[in-house]
């Protein structure tokens, strides 16, 4: 009698665990494991190498760290420039004014597509001989600045950036405004009666009260933008030369160009030990600020 | 003095600024994809010099073109085959789950609620090579089975915690009504409980349907048969092809990019709702 509600219980949760065993708790466990072995991926034997995989990932593999640092390269740009710009927004909605709710519709439809979508239509407008940046800037006369923005080693990175920040930004402002609009209008009047003028408000009421949703936005901005990799094979797929690699492109390429699936777990597991330690640090820094 | 007329000014004066700065990276969010379509509508010979976002005559059989030679025509339906079975797989799954989480009680319920919030938490950013090993030794790669799989899966934390949050806030008295009445379990899950859910399941939903509509790691991993891929991989499979068939490709990727930005607009309240508490989980 009292086995059987209990195993009645269990059928609800059964398709669940067993999909999420199958294909989320199996290839967890196998990342740790494969992460020790050579092993190409095909052959039915693997050679344990124990932490060898590690040692040269952080000891040689200086394409890997390069890729690394593109990837915080996109993200310092995406923490200043996108996350500026969408509070700026966010503050510009967050009062009375008209056509509030277009303004939100357009700036979440970057969002909404796909990375595959904004990189090839960006790549086109991009384009170096028949694109229709270069076209504009040829009319402005500025043809000096015309170039191959994907293709030339010293634009790729930061041109990869923009278009990121370009399709990333409504996140941000959504939750910025989300956030705004939950600050009472009271104590803005409160503060304009004591004689406060807008910048004092701004810096005495909308930021203190706004720091647990700049480091929210933070900490996802961060842990997105690393990850990020679609865009890019969208765009640029790591060149020219590795100008533009990131760090999920070097597991991609380990696995599917050189056939080496415990590196490429190796370097999944090391870069997933270091995003954890961003969010940890960043969760303990913001604690830190609110209570300071 | 400072008359009112000055303040009044003044005020008129940061609206219009407000506004024009607004509405530019209104225009900078629109343009991309008005040019889009505009190179879309463009031939072969006019698309490398015609720069005007009006085209000279339209060519509305790129289209046509690229539904039926390009293949995505067939990709379409790909990709709308595997949104609707993954949303449903989720939608049946999850509430299943998130039920049993809310309501029932069984031995090792908070620990097995516990593993599938961690799952959400902890970042795996190269999970797709293991998986790309087990697929292939179950001999699911390269089928739609697979992939339908994968991305239920994919999709299951956020579900289920959507879903649990809600049914916690369900009085129960209803659910009690209908056991009284001698309804079994399931019973009351599909008749009371799937029912009363529909605001957040239309979030799951819509949200889900985005996820997998827009998704591509997986799609490259898993198919190597054309016939199969949905529209994202295609898209790139296209382009590695017919690196300079610029008119088709926007063609292809209109197609791929209106459906979702249709479902935006009809659906942008259970979109914001959705991504809200997403942001607010992580």
């Amino acid at each position: 009698m009292r086995i059987k509600p209990a195993f009645e219980n269990y059928l609800f949760v059964l398709p669940a665990a067993a999909i999420f065993a199958v294909f989320y708790i199996i290839p967890f466990i196998w990342v740790f494991q494969l992460g020790l072995y050579s092993w190409d991926g095909i052959l039915p034997t693997k050679a344990f190498v124990g932490l060898s995989n590690f040692k040269e990932i952080i000891l040689q593999d200086k394409i890997w760290w390069g890729a690394m640092l593109n990837a915080g390269y996109i993200t310092l740009i995406a923490l200043t420039f996108q996350n500026a710009l969408a509070f700026l927004l966010a503050w510009a909605c967050d009062r009375e004014i008209r056509m509030k709710n277009f303004y939100r519709l357009i700036f979440f439809i970057p969002p909404v597509l796909s990375e595959i979508v904004v990189g090839l239509v960006w790549q086109w407008i991009l384009d170096g001989n028949y694109g229709l940046l270069n076209n504009w800037l040829g009319q402005l006369g500025l043809s000096n600045l015309v170039r191959n923005w994907l293709s030339d080693p010293n634009t790729a990175l930061t041109t990869v950036a923009i278009v990121h920040c370009w399709k990333g930004f409504g996140w941000g402002f959504l939750i910025f405004l989300a956030g705004l609009q939950t600050i009472p209008r009271e104590f803005y009047e409160a503060a304009r009666v004591d004689g406060a003028n807008a910048w004092v408000c701004f810096r005495k009421v909308t930021m203190p009260l706004m720091v647990p949703v700049v480091v929210l936005v933070a900490i996802l901005t961060i842990l997105g933008t690393m990850q990020g990799f679609v865009l890019i094979i969208a765009m640029t797929d790591g060149g020219p030369a590795y100008h533009t690699q990131v760090p999920v492109l070097r597991i991609l390429a380990a696995m599917r160009g050189s056939s080496r699936f415990g590196y490429a777990c190796a370097q999944s597991i090391t870069f997933g030990a270091i995003l954890m330690t961003i969010s940890f640090i960043q969760y303990r820094f913001s604690r830190y600020a609110r209570q300071a | 003095m400072r008359t009112r007329l000055y303040y009044r000014a003044k005020k008129t004066a940061i609206n219009i600024l407000i506004h024009a700065f607004l509405i530019s990276v209104a225009v900078t969010c629109l343009f991309p994809l008005l040019w889009m379509v505009s190179s879309s509508l463009k031939t072969q010979q006019t698309i490398f010099k015609d720069m005007s976002f009006i085209p000279h005559g339209f060519h509305f059989e790129n289209y046509y073109l690229a539904w039926q030679q390009g293949g995505f025509g067939r990709y379409f339906l790909n990709s709308i085959f595997y949104t609707v079975s993954v949303v449903s797989g989720i939608v049946i799954v999850a509430s299943l789950a998130a039920y049993a989480f809310s309501r029932l009680r069984f031995p090792g319920k908070n620990v097995l609620f516990f593993i599938f919030m961690a799952a959400m938490m902890i970042p795996v950013p190269g999970s797709f090579v293991p998986l790309y090993v087990l697929l292939n030794k179950l001999h699911l790669r390269d089928t739609a089975f697979g992939y339908i799989l994968c991305m239920i899966n994919v999709g299951l934390s956020m579900s289920i915690f959507l879903l649990k949050t809600f049914f916690d806030k369900l009085p129960r008295e209803l659910e009690d009504a209908a056991r009284i009445d001698g309804s079994s379990k399931f019973g009351v899950w599909w008749h009371v409980a799937m029912p009363l859910a529909r605001p957040v399941l239309a979030v799951v939903v819509v949200f889900n349907a985005l996820n997998v509509w827009n998704e591509y790691v997986l799609a490259m991993i898993i198919f190597d048969t054309k016939s199969l891929m949905p529209l994202q991989r295609a898209l790139m499979v296209f382009q590695g092809e017919f690196l300079t068939n610029y008119p088709l490709l926007m063609a292809g990727l209109t197609i791929t990019a209106l459906p979702i930005i249709l479902v935006y607009m009809l659906m942008q309240k259970y979109i914001v709702k959705g991504i809200s508490s997403g942001a607010v989980l992580s």
